[in-house]
């Protein structure tokens, strides 16, 4: 097993140095430039040409890349043009915030869509597991930013149940429960579409486990009934539901972008989309290495889960 | 299964009791505390060195923060004295001698006086200096006229330029020319952005990326203390969030409220609505050496073609107002009132079209996706657009997001579009007409003339405003420029930005400055 992990681990390495050229090449091949992004209207060439030799931008691309990669391996990863501090400040205070978000929101699916899922299966054709089909479904088609919106404007501008934003309240606060109240709304939008994926593979999958011959077995035997959906059943179904929920984090992550920016959650995905916006090359390589990590992170975490629970796989 | 059921239950139980819990808690929340104006901005600002920015957004806090050797009069474009009490000016023009205020400190204690002064433009302009490396100073240019900086006596400061230059008390009164402690440069060096130290109303407190900044009352502020305890400024990017943290009480003030919802504040209890006319022009640039816009009476069609009226009206929902022409009125002392816009009139259109055979020509259009001062660019296109169909005029739309498209604009539009549009706001009247609309100013020289106008007189009227140091002069010379510029219509004039503000009606003695800053000195909650 470590050797396993050791090995995938190691694998990690050429994937994001290949990621880092991509996205740097990328970088270089959008139009417009950090100095035109800050410039703005005033982007005189002479003023343009000024304030990317004073950026160290006028250097040739593959020097300047070699350069970020030598800053790297000494865990430099530079200073944002637009946000005048170090990458790896910014980019780890970021990445916490969209961890707790992205983690309570997996949590939350993760729960809600294998008891909707289990539900579902074992009253398969029945009414809650009609109720749970449509609600899934409605779910799973909601473009999620939309939900965000009416979520803030049902509890935060009606309810005012809610805070609109943020992570924190602006004065006072900063403890638990005041980061509680922030991350519901947000966790939840955000949990929404994963649950009804995570939904319907349990319960594809619970429904096959279901109709297998030791199932009908253990019932023969007299074993009661919720022990055969727990205990036969329902640990069977998660061998198949592990893995998908390993992929359901990298799109948590994804569509993070989305609702940190509804939400104003300051994680990653909006330090993203303003860093290419404003063409910060220095803060997007930092920003993609780090959510180009935890996504395969994820996903081996999820192997492991998988190969711990799978007697098969265990040999 | 029942006890799974009931499992689910429990958790629906549990996760009620959760919410309920949530909800007394976050009412209180809900509401700012006393004393304290939060203020919801448009974006995380790019840094707090006032030198080192060039964005509105951060503009609005710094002028809480520091103080210019002068300052523009509340409500006006027109300089007064702030950190300097007086200033003399040589015959030539190119002297300035400025008298400073006695008594002043920076928030970290340390005395502002005249090697402060000239610590600040050495800073920005001496590339040998050794803090000249905490930048980069983008808009340092504007004091690209200012030759030495010298120092006569401790109170007494003066500037040598190298050639008159009427705009540079102007430029001091912008945020570039904000006075910063030159202790706190040396204490934190590149850093100084997140650690600001300045001589203004407000000082420093804590910058929570992401989330806030806050600002406390500096109780030895020489132009009398501020009433407001603190002042915590707010990202926040999404203008549906903003108007949504507006509703809830999240914040007492907003800036940029979006077209869309205007209509939630204006008028309703509890909401005042600001706005104010700035000095920010939206027009089109039309391609002036190929295609038909070559031809003068085709790009005076476009300029009555194009109905102004309900463009500010629908698509920008009255946040902006007619534009007449290059010049911003809110320039009021340079600006040409005896000059009237466009009238829509596209029978005219027509009649001009038809007498330069341009009819049925096809036309490239740029527009952007957004950008700075563009207000609301991809519906405003669209609807120019209709209008130019309706005399004839074939247009192609070509959108790029704002980088992009400043990359293919400001290069000149030459053999690849016949239209494109733009928008400025500048701190004088000086700056747009002489780097957009001066033969001089044509992009192969440096400038911004897209559209490669040219006329003799203009460029004229432009150096000879722009060196006069006598205010009537340089107004009658820019009004004659205005009159000229309309005629030859090197551009469609189409809109003035009006900046609004909300806040809530606990806020007192608040008002939006023609120059887009934000000042909370008075302000009251």
């Amino acid at each position: 097993m470590a050797n396993y992990i050791f090995k995938r681990l190691i694998a990690m390495f050429p994937v994001m140095l290949g990621l880092t050229v991509i996205v740097f090449t990328i970088m270089a091949m959008i139009p417009g430039d950090p100095a035109l992004a800050i410039l703005g209207s005033y982007a005189t060439p002479e003023n343009v040409e000024k304030l990317n030799r004073d950026l160290g931008l006028d250097k040739p691309l593959v020097e300047q890349y070699l350069i970020w990669l030598g800053n790297l391996l000494t865990g430099d990863l530079g200073r944002s043009y637009n946000l005048n501090r170090p990458v790896l400040d910014e980019v780890l205070e970021r990445f916490s915030a969209t961890l707790i978000l992205a983690g309570a929101s997996l949590l939350l699916c993760s729960i809600l869509g294998l008891l909707a899922g289990v539900i579902s299966a074992v009253h398969q054709f029945g009414w809650a597991d009609r109720a749970i089909t449509f609600l899934v479904l409605i779910g799973i088609s909601m473009p999620s930013f939309w939900l965000g919106l009416l979520l803030i404007l049902v509890f935060a501008v009606n309810l005012k149940w809610l805070p609109a934003s943020g992570m924190y309240a602006i004065y006072g606060g900063g403890d638990l429960a005041d980061l509680f109240s922030h991350l519901l709304l947000p966790a939840f939008t955000l949990a929404v579409v994963a649950t009804g994926v995570i939904a319907r593979l349990t319960r594809a999958s619970m429904l096959e486990v279901l109709r297998q011959d030791y199932i009908r077995t253990a019932r023969a035997k007299g074993v009661a009934e919720r022990s055969v959906i727990y205990k036969h059943a329902f640990k069977a179904a998660l061998v198949t539901v592990i893995p998908v929920i390993g992929i359901q984090a990298g799109l948590v992550l994804g569509g993070a972008v989305y609702i940190e920016t509804v939400f104003q959650w300051p994680g990653i995905g909006r330090m993203l989309v303003k860093a290419i916006s404003t063409r910060d090359i220095l803060l997007v390589q930092g920003g993609v290495l780090v959510v180009a990590a935890s996504y395969v992170l994820f996903n081996l975490l999820a192997d492991v889960v998988q190969h711990l629970l799978d007697p098969r796989l265990k040999s | 299964m029942k006890r799974l059921l009931n499992w689910a239950k429990r958790l629906s139980v549990a996760a009620i009791i959760v919410s309920a819990c949530a909800l007394p808690f976050s009412q209180v929340l809900a509401q700012t505390p006393p004393n304290v104006l939060v203020v919801g901005q448009i974006a995380e600002p790019k840094s707090l060195d006032p030198q080192a920015v060039t964005a509105v957004n951060d503009f609005r806090i710094l002028m809480n923060v520091y103080d210019g050797l002068v300052r523009y009069k509340d409500g006006a474009l027109e300089v007064e004295p702030s950190l300097a009490t007086s200033w003399t000016i040589s015959e030539g023009g190119t002297v300035y001698t400025f008298k400073l205020r006695d008594g002043v400190s920076f928030h970290d204690g340390t005395p502002f006086n005249a090697d402060a002064v000239k610590f600040n433009f050495d800073r920005m302009l001496d590339e040998k200096h050794p803090y000249h490396n905490t930048g980069p100073f983008p808009l340092s240019f504007f004091f690209s006229a200012v030759d030495k900086v010298t120092t006569i006596d401790d109170s007494t400061v003066q500037f040598k330029l190298k050639n008159p230059y009427a705009p540079f008390l102007s430029n001091l009164a912008y945020p570039t020319g904000l006075i910063v402690s030159p202790a706190g440069v040396k204490k934190h060096g590149k850093d100084f952005g997140r650690n600001p130290v300045g001589t203004g109303a407000f000082k420093f407190a804590e910058w929570e990326s992401n989330a806030k900044i806050v600002v406390t009352r500096n109780d030895n502020y020489w132009d009398g203390a501020a009433k407001l305890e603190a002042v915590v400024f707010r990202p926040i990017t999404d203008g549906n969030t903003r108007v949504a943290e507006m509703l809830s009480g999240g914040i007492d003030m907003m800036v940029e409220v979006p077209p869309d919802s205007v209509a939630k504040f204006d008028g309703q209890p509890g909401y005042q609505l600001f706005e104010q006319a700035g000095p920010h022009v939206w027009f089109l640039i039309l391609n002036i050496k190929e295609g038909p816009f070559a031809d003068k009476r085709v790009r005076q069609a476009a300029n009555y073609a194009i109905n102004k009226k309900a463009l500010v009206e629908n698509v920008l929902q009255g946040t902006a107002a007619i534009a007449a022409g290059p010049t911003p009125p809110a320039f009021s002392w340079a600006y040409n009132d005896a000059l009237q816009p466009y009238p829509y009139d596209p029978e005219k259109a027509k009649s001009l079209i038809k007498a330069a055979g341009a009819d049925g020509a096809e036309l490239t259009f740029y527009v952007t996706e957004g950008g700075s001062g563009m207000l609301d660019p991809v519906p405003m296109g669209a609807a120019i657009q209709a209008d130019l169909a309706k005399i004839g005029l074939k247009v192609k739309i070509e959108t790029y997001e704002w980088n992009t498209f400043l990359g293919k604009v400001n290069p000149g539009l030459e053999g690849k579009a016949d239209m494109a549009e733009m928008a400025w706001m500048t701190n004088d009247p000086d700056t747009l007409p002489y780097l957009a609309l001066r033969t001089g100013a044509w992009p192969d020289k440096g400038g911004f003339n897209s559209g490669y106008y040219s006329n003799p007189e203009v460029d004229d009227l432009l150096e000879a405003a722009r060196s006069s140091t006598d205010q009537s002069e340089r107004a009658t010379l820019y009004k004659k420029m205005q009159t000229i510029v309309q005629e030859d219509a090197p551009w469609v004039f189409v809109a003035n930005w009006k900046q609004n503000a909300v806040t809530s009606s606990a806020v007192k003695n608040f008002a939006l400055q023609p120059s887009f800053f934000l000042t909370l000195h008075k302000t009251t909650k």
